[in-house]
């Protein structure tokens, strides 16, 4: 194989070039700590707010309100549990999805055995948090609603502005991890009726291990971190000022390619699917087909289990990932999958191929070459596939 | 993750397929677990003639279903009983930790065939 075809963006996404290039020079010459006061370290904490500025700029927010964090999974955990230690005296009640990451259920669960009420608030067939739901779920103890913007697995998009308008309206808290859809989708959390929102960088071309997380003014929220009194004392740790250009960099460029970038792979998406689901039998569709994130494609296949897909396209130089137990690292299959209704023997056979900005039109015809033989090779493999009685299979 | 020896026999697996006319058909796992084989073979005066399987899972299930069909086949019954899932793992150089449960149940496919064998021919 001489070329990767890379086509897990939503796992991660490679670091633009332009955001290597604004990290170089605060690694070695302007390597100064911007918490000290003499002119190095001075010229690091004027860039910082600088960043700290475009990227509060490019989500709604001011610049006051963003604090960085090691990326989505600290965002996520500080939020959850920040908010619980703070607001504890007005309830130990939380509300979240069945289809969240983990670094949010896991959050919660461990509120849960630590004497706090987790309400899981159910999906649809497609991934969609039901607004009912949401609103039933509120008590006069509720202290936080958490809900994903777009989900990593599916991409199904949730109505976060109409949650938003119910907490708003019932004075709850409300959080949500934006990780999947920062520098895909356009932000505003005014429009969006957030108080807090999660950015991880490596997912917009950015660098990994630097993240946000936007908190509202006069939010109340206990830190995760403590020590050195960086982020006015919420968040205790050595800026990283290199990750912090990047990542205000990474804003940047996907403030400027947005648009065209969302056409361009929703268009490659959708005829990676209409190839697909021409030439292969017993193919379906995983999610909302409407309201999802433009690179996502996810679909589930009989008579097969993932990780041998992936194996098998990994011989072809193709870089996809599934939510098979084989691949979710536990012996069970993808949560959100279970939850949105779809049963574990199916959710094994599922694939998820996310495009991004350097997928071209022939990584996805070739992917449409190659995958069809790897089906059928699989499927001839299978003891509960046979080939003339695919519709009766496994019902 | 895998080993080279495991990525070879789930690039080539060795007696994939399943015997029309077998003497006996053994089949394990569950689809809900998404791991599952079948094991066909072919028995004559008291030996594994042919063995075939067919498997849905990983690569270490394709791989711990080649293998055994590989260490089983031309064996008397009563040897190839022997094979544990911990040789079959072993033979192909290990497993991820892992894998050591959900996947590994190509010795216990070979029993459940060969019993099955018995149960077909009480004499024998």
């Amino acid at each position: 194989m001489d070329k990767i075809i890379y086509l897990d963006h939503a796992s991660t996404t490679p670091a633009d070039a332009e955001v290597v290039t604004a990290m170089l020079p605060w690694h070695s010459e302007q390597f100064g700590n911007p918490s000290t006061v003499y002119s190095l370290g001075l010229t690091a904490a004027h860039a910082v707010q600088v960043a700290r500025e475009a990227i509060a700029k490019a989500i709604g927010a001011d610049a006051d309100e963003i604090y960085f964090t090691s990326g989505g999974t600290e965002s996520d955990d500080w939020a959850i549990l920040g908010t619980a230690e703070a607001q504890q005296k007005k309830g130990r009640h939380l509300i979240t999805s069945t289809i969240e990451h983990h670094a949010v259920l896991e959050s919660m669960e461990y509120l849960e055995k630590h004497g706090y009420e987790i309400t899981r608030v159910a999906v649809d067939g497609g991934g969609l948090v039901d607004l009912e739901s949401v609103r039933r779920a509120i008590r006069p103890d509720t202290i936080l609603v958490s809900v994903m913007h777009a989900n990593n697995e599916v991409g199904t998009i949730q109505p976060i502005a109409e949650i938003g308008k119910i907490t708003r309206e019932a004075g709850v808290l409300f959080h949500v991890d934006a990780v999947q859809t920062a520098g895909k989708l356009p932000l505003d959390v005014e429009a969006l009726g957030v108080d807090m929102l999660s950015v991880s960088a490596h997912n917009l071309y950015g660098p990994k291990g630097i993240g946000l997380l936007y908190l509202r003014k006069r939010t109340r929220i206990s830190p995760l971190f403590h020590g050195g009194g960086q982020e006015k004392g919420r968040r205790a740790g050595t800026h990283n000022v290199p990750g912090i250009m990047g990542m205000a960099k990474a804003f940047e460029l996907a403030g400027a390619r947005m648009g065209g970038d969302a056409d361009r792979e929703a268009a490659l998406r959708d005829r990676l699917w209409q190839g697909l689901s021409g030439d292969i039998e017993a193919i379906y569709l995983n999610g909302d087909p409407v309201r999802r994130l433009p690179n996502n494609l996810n679909v589930r296949l009989d008579g097969i289990e993932g990780e041998a897909m992936i194996l098998m396209l990994d011989m072809e130089g193709i870089c996809v990932s599934s939510g098979s137990a084989c691949t979710t690292g536990s012996l069970e299959p993808s949560h959100v999958l279970l939850a949105m209704g779809i049963p574990a023997e199916h959710a094994h056979g599922s694939l998820r191929v996310t495009l991004g900005r350097g997928t071209t039109a022939e990584d996805i015809d070739h992917f449409i070459k190659v995958f069809p033989p790897i089906v059928s090779r699989l499927r001839e493999m299978s003891p509960v596939w046979c080939a003339n009685c695919a519709c009766k299979q496994r019902n | 993750m895998y080993s080279e020896l495991v990525m070879e026999h789930f690039r080539n697996p060795r007696n994939m397929g399943s015997i029309e006319d077998a003497d006996g058909v053994g089949e394990v796992g569950n689809p809900q677990c998404g791991d599952m084989m079948r094991i066909t073979i072919k028995v004559k005066d008291d030996v594994l003639e042919d063995i075939k399987f067919q498997t849905l899972g990983c690569g270490a299930a394709v791989a711990t279903s080649s293998m055994v069909t590989e260490m089983a086949k031309g064996k008397k019954l009563d040897e190839a009983l022997t094979i544990s899932n911990k040789a079959v793992a072993e033979a192909l150089g290990g497993l991820p930790p892992a894998k050591m449960h959900c996947s590994n149940l190509a010795a216990d496919g070979l029993r459940a065939a060969i019993d099955d064998y018995h149960a077909r021919h009480p004499a024998g």
